[in-house]
């Protein structure tokens, strides 16, 4: 492990809200590091600090106190443009509710991304959006419209979306919080297939029978980390899939 | 993100919402076309004011008794004051004004012309010969009467074609017959080829002409003339034949250099320039209500794009977690826009040149568009799209990523 770059670097990360007069303390401290190739879930009860956590490991949020190391660069003297840059070309997000672009075919809401990135021709954006489709299983959807698909469908070009711009991370946070147990699985199989080529990835969620998928679980609790244990014995959400009872489509 | 793209998501956004979008260019629409119409028909009834001056004689000089210039206070001229014109002058304008080629004197009576049972109130004016030229009048059927009738006094006139379609309803030839004005029997000696309406809708063909003195003597019983007309050599000379004359009748009149004129001098160029900076203002006041319209189209654009902005808070949000920056997303709420304001303004030139066609066809008022105007409906619809598009794109380019993409 020691061999292994850290992609992430949290150091007494602390984060306030103001609510009218009273002060919302969302996080109170975390500190841990997340190396390259790791699948780690984060749980925690409703309200134990997840989102925020996540937000600011995605950069859409700076915390109100402590350091931040992405890919060995300090996120937080960063201004608005620049952690901008940094979400476009290191990091995929993927939202409890897909956030597709209405109207619009799976193939350009995958090429969403390098649309920001001017360095990108369209030819290879064109490219880029065809593999990454292609990498969850929709490559026979490219032309669909986000509402001619199913959710777990859609959710599959939302992960397409964040593996786009070859991050360094990959963000999750409840991604299968509006889906049905089976698709669900789908959708974590295929997490663990991209962990197996190599992705890092951070999964949260509050279903605690999600944690046995992944190589690392992180429990919050009211703002702290209460649990960093490495799980040993990952279970195959395939084979649970497979057990499954079928359903007729 | 570059150009092709933002105009490319501003042409989805608005054909996402073809109904919307139409509805706010409306007011664009509108107000685009009024400009244009309104410049048209405000250049164009200059433009034909200006036909319609050269074509009464460019270079008509009119002098007229009393100051004009005193006469403005509302004050009333007293009778003397309007009867300081006398033959003198006309004579003296005849024989001295080298820059004036012909000249009139005019007097003239309001009354009932009457022929057998028919009945016609016009005016009957009071002329030398050279006041066809003047006037650039013509004979039609018969003859001007002659100097000797003028020396002679004699009670012979020259009818236009209204006055005749009045008195002779029975298809009659005017020439020989006698009519009587104010029961002074007068003789017809020709009729006036027809001239038709001027600009300004008064009727050419309504008049009767007769000798000077004739009006002078049998029918005012006065000394004095109303007026003179004169015709300077060329429309460039005018100035100067008019410095001339008011200095012979200054001369004549033996006022001293203290004095102010007891007459006034107005020559047709005065009369075209007042003419055209009263239609220009005319076309300046189109030009504002339109572009009145215009602001309230811009108006309407910015509401919508706030609308726009509201509805699509989660889509903005999504845009910014994937890497968008503020400006990227000020530019594409700033050409959509920009788009939705040129749309209009394109639509907005089709419509005013086709109003304009049609206010030509239908109410035949002359027309006139410019390019100009054009040009600058245009640019004031970009600029609409800019200014108020602003505020709305500001708006969403400062929204915070993590409210934006939780907005319900
Ligand atoms: N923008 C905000 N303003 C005020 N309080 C907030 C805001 N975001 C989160 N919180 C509070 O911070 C705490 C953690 O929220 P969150 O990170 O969304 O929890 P989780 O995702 O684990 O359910 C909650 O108590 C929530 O009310
Ligand atoms: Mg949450």
């Amino acid at each position: 492990m020691e061999t292994k770059k850290a992609i992430i670097e949290l150091r007494d990360i602390r984060r306030d809200f103001k609510v009218g007069e009273e002060e919302v303390h969302a996080l109170r401290g975390v500190t841990f590091s997340i190396f390259a190739g790791e699948f780690v879930t984060i749980m925690g009860t409703s309200g134990s600090g997840k989102s925020t956590l996540l937000n600011t490991l995605g950069c859409l949020d700076t915390p109100s106190f402590g350091d931040y190391f992405l890919d060995g660069v300090s996120v937080r003297t960063m201004n608005k443009n620049d952690r901008a840059i940094l979400r476009n070309r290191k990091i995929g997000f993927v939202f409890q509710s897909y956030n597709l672009l209405a109207k619009t075919t799976a193939i350009e809401n995958v090429e969403l991304p390098l649309m920001y990135n001017s360095s990108v021709s369209a030819l290879q954006r064109q490219n880029k959006a065809i593999e990454a489709l292609t990498a969850v299983g929709l490559a026979d959807r490219l032309n669909h419209k986000s509402n001619q698909m199913s959710g777990g469908q859609q959710q599959r070009v939302a992960i397409a979306r964040a593996l786009v711009n070859d991050p360094v991370i990959i963000l999750a946070d409840e991604a299968t919080g509006n889906l049905d147990s089976r698709t669900s699985y789908e959708i974590l199989v295929l997490f663990q297939e991209l962990h197996a080529k190599g992705r890092t990835i951070i999964f949260v969620t509050h279903n605690p029978e999600l944690s046995q998928f992944s190589s690392r679980n992180i429990v919050l609790k009211d703002g702290r980390v209460v649990e960093d244990t490495h799980n040993d014995a990952v279970k195959s959400a395939k084979e649970v899939l497979d057990s499954l009872p079928k359903v007729d489509n | 993100m570059n150009a092709a793209n933002l105009l490319k998501i501003a042409l989805r956004a608005l054909n996402n919402n073809k109904l919307r979008g139409f509805l706010t260019m409306l007011g664009i629409i509108i107000g685009v076309g009024s400009v244009i119409t309104m410049l048209a028909i405000g250049q164009g009834s200059k433009r034909s004011i200006q036909a319609q001056i050269s074509e009464m004689g460019s270079n008509m000089i009119m002098i007229n008794p009393g100051n004009m210039d005193k006469r403005g206070g509302g004050v009333r001229q007293s009778a003397s004051s309007m009867q300081t014109i006398k033959l003198e002058d006309y004579k003296g304008i005849v024989e001295k004004a080298k820059h004036v080629s012909v000249a009139s004197p005019s007097v003239s009576s309001n009354g009932q012309f009457i022929y057998g049972a028919n009945n016609y109130p016009s005016s009957i004016y009071g002329v030398s010969t050279e006041y066809l030229e003047i006037r650039k009048l013509s004979i039609g059927e018969g003859d001007m009467f002659t100097d000797q009738d003028i020396r002679s006094s004699a009670k012979v006139c020259v009818v236009g074609k209204t006055v005749v379609d009045n008195l002779f309803t029975s298809g009659d030839d005017p020439i020989g017959k006698v009519v009587r004005f104010n029961k002074i029997p007068f003789r017809i000696v020709g009729v006036l080829a027809a001239k038709g309406y001027n600009s300004m809708g008064m009727d050419q063909d309504d008049i009767v002409l007769a000798p000077y003195t004739t009006i002078q003597k049998r029918v005012l019983a006065v000394t004095y003339l109303q007026g003179i007309y004169a015709s300077a050599v060329s429309e460039e000379m005018t100035t100067k034949a008019t410095e001339e004359i008011s200095e012979i009748m200054r001369a004549n009149h033996k006022l001293k250099d203290s004095e102010d004129d007891d007459f006034s001098i107005r020559s047709q160029e005065e009369l075209s320039s007042m003419m055209s900076s009263t239609t220009d203002l005319m076309t300046v006041l189109l030009a504002c209500i339109a572009g009145i319209s215009l602001v309230v189209g811009g108006i309407g654009i910015m509401n919508i794009m706030y609308v726009s902005v509201t509805e699509r808070t989660r889509e903005i949000g999504l845009r910014m977690s994937v890497g968008a920056r503020g400006r990227d997303i000020l530019s594409q709420f700033l050409i959509e826009a920009v788009l939705i304001s040129i749309t209009g303004g394109i639509i907005g030139v089709v419509l005013g040149v086709f109003c304009s066609f049609a206010v030509k066809l239908l109410l035949n008022w002359p027309i006139y568009i410019q390019l100009y105007s054009v040009v600058l409906s245009f640019a004031v619809c970009t600029v609409t799209g800019i200014f108020f598009g602003w505020y709305p794109a500001k708006k969403a380019s400062e929204l915070d990523p993590i409210e934006a993409i939780r907005y319900e």
